[in-house]
């Protein structure tokens, strides 16, 4: 079936060329740390949306849980206690999930044809029935977001909602968001909404201020707005300056007709770990035929 | 051509050239596949209020069914309501996740008795359990009910049984509760407003 | 709250004190954001904690639990010492210009009239001079040492900003800077609110601590305000709808005060609450009690309720003391009590002192609990090892467990903070039998009412009288019971100006409580909410979403109460001409010939402004009260007592008075006296909190909050915990002169040690919400720790500060 409004814009592992004529809104959600109060209300929306549940855990001596994301929490929250100035606390929780980036590390990564889609309103989206779950999306992520899960061993993460957003609506975190911490539109408005933060913080004496979009991943779909943009690691180790790993490089002829013997070998791995971490699937198939 | 999860991975593990496959473009359907379907299309949609603050955000509650005669309707799935002024579509994680309310499994579904000295619950019909706890009302309003104090004033009050009301419960349920207490004579009542 | 939700977006300084309110009301937090966003507004937190609120916040300032009279008073000498009041405000709105009694005095801690023995005041002396004319004698340039002002600044001068410091804690430059930005808020043109909740109401000053804010409020101008007012953030949905319907003891729906013993005469209690104006052209508005009672009687009595008897006044109870929680379960536990009936509420976990409240249900004959969920309370009999142990074999209380259904499977209205009514509609039905509340409710009587039918007992008629106009009588619809609350005319109500004019025909409903008759021809179950269901339909189902103020006052959204007002005391938003203070945010200003505006008015819709009718309608005296007169249980001036687990063993505004050391008329029983620790033992300061994942001891059966909060901790700082060898995580026990809990420590910088008077006091933050039953890892009840004891007026029990020790397990 072929999407009407969630164009495919890039696939894993896939030479053939995309449809192009066709261009949607480029989409982004904008994270105002500023605004945020850890409440984790994006969490249970999450949660709540996409039919997850995690474990319940126990708690380790921080606020933050679950610990971290895992197949059934696509988002957490991440609590960090510093003293910017002397004698000055500031609670930093930031929200992390998928970035949704425009140059996305896990689809380059990717060696399985259409498990990781880019729609043209730049959601990065995982099609788990194609995942062969060889892990490579988390070594292609700068932002150490993907996660395989022990049941199907297949990789996860943030949708941005790409089911909700497909039909016109806000992402579920984005919709619950208690305080406004999370918005929601075109990266255009997005951009200019972060801008206006930005001067009101500067008003009030975060003279850092500044709109997380890191051109390392040629700017993402999903952006922060920071108190102090000039220190992104306060934030529970939000990298500086993000790109993609030189090893997923290998992976760059990926989507390109030529055969190599690393190709060939890269290829074989994949399949080989689909071959081993996958058979309960083919029995079940095999039932069925 | 549709090609089954299952064909594909035959096709591939056949060997390592089967890349080229993939390099000429040819993927199962599945490749291709639709975001995942919007789960509310067609599921009724109620107005409700959060019952835990009192915000009292608006809620859209969702259930499976269209509310015809042979469907039974059940929850499937709770968010904030945009109309509403005060929450506008917002939600805290409690009101996120009151989906888990709804369904815990901590929800009562049958009146219980425990008897006295007994280490069990016992599953009593509703009839059973309202007439048991009114005969024990009576008895209790019978032998105490204090009508005259020491000084002789009419006061007319029964001491000796109370009632905490809910706050989560609505005005109606107030209003009827206040008309069964004060009628009765009960001084003891409170309310979580108190604490 | 005095103002609505919405309304705070309008502020230009929120203070949030007394409460946490991104934590516990986060979708209400949002229009401080708002407000921070759009207005340039700035938050200040002030608490023990670096909490979720102070995240966000422009300033913190750290306070010692139940030190927050000693802050607020130090910011009232700041505001008179450095002249930052709203004079004009001051002068015409509030009792600051009124005299008081000579024989009124203060002295080391104690008002006049005190009676150590009985621990209670004689409050005759909290009162106005009155003239020749009956009426308060005021003096309008605030000179006279016997003036409401006067006095108050001789009573706040002792709380000087390094007297703060050393009660507080509060370094005295954070307090200074707090009382800074609070003062600027006196210029007519800018606005602060204040958002305060269980922080402040749970302690044995509650009251006080709320009355010290209303002062400040008062002083700066502020109530009446758009963006401003005093803004109780309350707990339950319907917390406010079930406090409005007066389930509570001693006072009936709509706040209808109920008869004391000695009140035989009706006529005499009715007078009594009809309270005569204090000054010249004052509404004075409950004047109108006798229209609320008599309309209340006939809605429970009907046709039984006559002239003749009084409207069935005997047939109400009467009152010899109050009976709150604290009280009953002090009787329950003295064995005075055979049955109880918890609706919706898990007594067991929410009051204080576990070990008491279960020997006290343990005592009961029958234990009735509806609830659509598992309670401790329901299974306090059940042995959960060292959560709960008890045996079973040996309590003789019989349990009825009756399943309720939930908001979802339900249809009717809650009340908000906000005090909007809202109406709610059924989604599905609940799981297996439950049941509506109401038709547990009408199950239960509807029996009882029969048995005494044709058995006969005690004093039936009440019970044979009650109506009961329901057309299903097991099953009274929710719609029938709004209509029955809101009220209707039973003779043709005519108009009292011109008696051709009928303002409802018998049968209808009620536009308004201003159409409420003490004669019986009207009835009302409760008459603030009069009008919710008019002969226009159900209004509390409303939904419009237009805002015509753009101040967020959404008019046809619901119904507030009273007569759809969305700001109380309105009238005060403007000056006395009858112009708004800031023209920008207008409500209502008076047009020459009406007050007309965005809101109802708060006002006689034709007082002109030349008639000087005060704007706090409800006072006999027309205006705010900075001198609460005999209202408080504990003193018509707040004042500084320690919490009756203090940390420093004195109160260090009274050292030398050890009656004053904590409030010397909160009640305390003789078992829970005994109860109570010292510091010696237990030398931390300890103070229990929600967290924003939980909603009490519901959520803990709740998968999706549990996941987010899965087990018990409690917080410590970093020096107290390097002191004691404890880490991130490690296991504790927390132990009160009652108990003990254990959990995991989270060890971190938002608490502070704090410097009080030379010693250093470290404080204890312990989080509520877990228990021996639901779906989180299984906890102890942190009400093992805390004390039964209470406010001196409202009894709200002292969850905010007690003593601890911690240990590492």
């Amino acid at each position: 079936m072929a999407l009407q409004s969630l164009d495919i814009k890039a696939r894993s592992a896939t030479t053939t060329q995309s449809p192009a004529a066709r261009k949607t809104t480029e989409v982004a959600k904008l994270i105002d740390i500023s605004k945020c109060i850890g409440c984790k209300a994006c969490q249970a929306a999450c949660m709540e949306w996409n039919d997850l549940r995690d474990d319940i855990g126990h708690n380790v001596g921080v606020y933050d849980n679950p610990h971290d994301l895992s197949d059934q929490s696509w988002t957490v929250m991440r609590f960090s206690e510093v003293e910017v100035e002397q004698g000055r606390l500031e609670w930093l929780i930031r929200k992390d999930g998928c970035m949704h980036c425009a140059d996305p590390g896990c689809l380059k990564a990717c060696p399985s044809p259409g498990a990781i889609v880019q729609y043209s309103n730049g959601i990065v989206d995982f099609h788990e029935e194609n995942c062969i779950g060889c892990g490579y999306c988390i070594t292609g992520c700068p932002f150490n977001i993907p996660r395989i899960s022990k049941k199907d061993h297949k990789a996860y993460k943030c949708t941005l909602c790409s089911d909700r957003v497909g039909v016109g609506l806000e992402p579920a975190c984005v919709k619950t968001c208690p305080t406004g911490a999370i918005v929601f539109g075109s990266k255009a408005d997005m951009i200019h909404h972060a801008e206006g933060r930005i001067t009101d913080l500067k008003e009030r004496g975060y003279s850092n201020a500044a709109l997380y979009d890191p051109k390392g991943v040629g700017g993402t779909h999903v952006m922060y707005v920071l108190q102090h943009g000039d220190k992104p690691e306060l934030y529970a180790n939000l990298p500086k300056d993000p790109g993609i790993s030189p090893l997923v490089g290998l992976w760059k002829g990926v989507t390109k007709p030529l055969m190599n013997l690393g190709l060939g070998l890269a290829v074989f791995a994949g399949f080989f770990h689909y071959v081993t971490a996958g058979p309960k699937e083919v029995e079940e198939e095999e039932k069925t035929d | 051509m549709q090609v089954t999860r299952r064909q594909f991975f035959k096709i591939c593990a056949a060997g390592v050239g089967s890349s080229s496959l993939v390099a000429l473009g040819f993927a199962p359907g599945e490749a291709l596949a639709e975001v995942r379907e919007f789960k509310l299309a067609r599921a009724s949609e109620t107005r409700s209020t959060c019952p835990y603050c009192s915000v009292a955000c608006g809620l859209l509650v969702y259930g499976v069914g269209d509310k015809a005669k042979n469907a039974k309707t059940s929850i499937i799935h709770i968010e904030g309501d945009p109309d509403n002024p005060v929450n506008r579509g917002t939600l805290c994680p409690k009101g996120a996740g009151l989906l888990d309310f709804v369904h815990s499994e901590s929800r009562l579904r049958f009146p219980e008795y425990r008897a006295a000295g007994s280490n069990e619950w016992q599953r009593i019909s509703w009839d059973d359990a309202f007439t048991r706890i009114a005969k024990h009302m009576k008895a209790d309003r019978d032998a105490n009910f204090v009508a005259k104090n020491d000084k002789g004033e009419t006061v007319n009050r029964w001491l000796t049984a109370g009632m905490l009301a809910s706050s989560a419960a609505s005005n109606e349920t107030g209003m009827i509760s206040a008309k069964f207490v004060r009628s009765l004579g009960i001084v003891s009542v409170d309310t979580q407003a108190r604490i | 709250m005095t103002n609505h939700w919405v309304d705070i977006k309008n502020a230009d300084l929120i203070i949030i004190m007394g409460g946490n309110a991104a934590e516990a009301h986060p979708c209400g937090f949002k229009w401080v954001t708002e407000a921070k966003a759009h207005r340039g507004a700035k938050l200040v937190v002030v608490d023990p904690r670096f909490n979720r609120s102070a995240a966000v916040s422009d300033y913190y300032a750290p306070i010692r639990p139940g030190t927050d009279i000693a802050f607020l008073g130090g910011v009232i000498n700041y505001l008179l010492s450095n002249n930052k009041i709203h004079e004009e405000y001051v002068k015409h709105y509030t009792n600051a210009p009124y005299l008081v009694r000579e024989d009124f005095s203060f002295n080391d801690g104690l008002f006049s009239g005190y009676d150590a023995e009985k621990r209670k005041y004689n409050r005759d002396t909290w009162d106005y001079a009155l003239g020749k004319d009956g009426y308060v004698e005021i003096d309008e340039t605030l000179q006279n040492p016997r003036c409401v002002y006067q006095l108050m600044k001789q009573h706040y001068a002792r709380y000087t900003p390094e007297t703060v410091s050393r009660v507080c804690g509060t370094p005295k430059e954070a307090f200074l800077k707090v009382a800074e930005m609070i003062g600027e808020t006196s210029r007519p043109d800018k606005v602060m609110t204040i958002l305060y909740a269980l922080g402040w109401t749970q302690h044995t000053t509650g009251s006080q601590n709320i009355r010290t804010m209303a002062m400040i409020q008062l002083l700066l101008g502020n109530i009446g305000r758009v963006g401003g007012g005093v803004n109780a953030l309350r707990g339950h949905s319907n917390v406010q709808g079930i406090t409005d319907m007066n389930l509570v003891s001693g006072v009936m729906p709509g706040y209808l005060r109920m008869a004391a013993d000695e009140e035989q005469d009706f006529q005499g209690f009715l007078s009594k609450r009809a309270l005569k104006p204090l000054r010249p052209n004052q509404m004075s508005y409950w004047q109108n009690f006798p229209k609320f009672w008599v309309s209340l009687a006939k809605t429970f009595y009907g046709k039984a309720a006559t002239k003749e008897n009084d409207f069935s006044y005997h047939w109400f109870p009467k009152y010899d003391k109050p009976y709150d929680v604290l009280q009953m379960f002090e009787r329950m536990h003295n064995g005075q009590m055979n049955g109880f009936i918890c609706q919706g509420f898990n007594p067991l976990a929410a009051v204080p002192c576990l070990q008491k409240v279960s020997a006290a249900l343990s005592k009961l004959k029958y234990l009735v609990v509806i609830d659509p969920l598992s309670t401790e309370t329901a299974e306090f009999w059940r042995d959960h090892g060292e959560l709960n142990s008890v045996d079973a074999s040996k309590i003789q209380t019989e349990v009825f467990r009756l399943p309720a259904n939930c908001f979802a499977e339900e249809t009717g209205s809650y009340t908000n903070s906000g005090r909007v009514l809202q109406w709610h509609w059924s989604a599905a039905d609940g799981p297996g039998d439950a049941k509506g509340d109401v038709e547990i409710i009408a199950g239960i009587f509807t029996r009882m009412r029969d048995m005494y039918r044709k058995e006969g007992g005690a004093f039936p008629e009440p019970i044979l009288n009650l109506t009961w106009p329901y057309s299903i009588p097991d099953q009274p619809s929710p719609e029938e019971l709004a209509r029955e609350f809101s009220g209707k005319a039973l003779a043709d109500v005519t108009d009292p100006k011109d008696p051709t004019k009928v303002l409802a025909k018998a049968g209808e409903q009620l536009a308004s409580f201003a159409h409420l008759r003490d004669d019986g021809s009207t009835s009302s179950g409760n008459w603030l909410y009069c009008g919710s269901w008019s002969q226009a339909g159900n209004l509390m189902a409303r939904r419009e979403t237009s805002d015509p103020s753009g101040l967020g006052f959404y008019p046809n959204w619901g119904f507030s109460w009273p007569a759809n007002r969305r700001v109380l005391y309105n009238r005060a938003n403007c000056d006395v001409s009858g112009k708004p203070w800031d023209p920008s945010r207008k409500t209502i200003a008076w047009d020459g010939s009406k007050w007309t505006g965005f809101d109802v008015p708060d006002m006689r819709p034709d007082a002109a402004p030349e008639e000087d009718v005060g704007p706090f309608i409800m006072h006999p005296d027309g205006v705010g009260h900075l001198f609460a007169l005999k209202g408080m249980a504990d003193g018509p001036f707040p004042e500084h007592y320690e919490p009756f687990e203090t940390p420093l063993g004195v109160n260090p505004m009274h050292p030398k008075n050890p009656l004053v050391t904590s409030n010397p008329v909160s009640r305390l029983f003789a078992y829970d006296k005994a109860q109570l620790g010292k510091a010696d033992k237990f030398p931390y300061v300890a103070t229990t909190y929600r967290l924003t994942e939980h909603y009490h001891y519901w959520t803990k059966n709740v998968r999706i909050n549990s996941i987010l909060q899965p087990s018990q901790f409690i917080e410590m700082n970093e020096e107290l915990a390097k002191e004691k060898g404890i880490a991130h995580g490690d296991t504790v026990k927390v132990t009160s002169n009652r108990g003990y809990i254990r959990a995991v420590a989270v060890v971190t910088k938002r608490l502070r040690p704090l410097d009080i008077d030379g010693k250093k006091v470290h404080t204890i933050g312990i989080p509520i919400h877990w228990g021996f039953i639901g779906v989180a890892k299984k906890g102890f009840l942190a009400n093992r720790l805390t004390p039964f004891v209470g406010d001196a007026t409202a009894h709200t029990p002292e969850f905010k500060a007690f003593l601890v020790n911690i240990e590492k397990v």
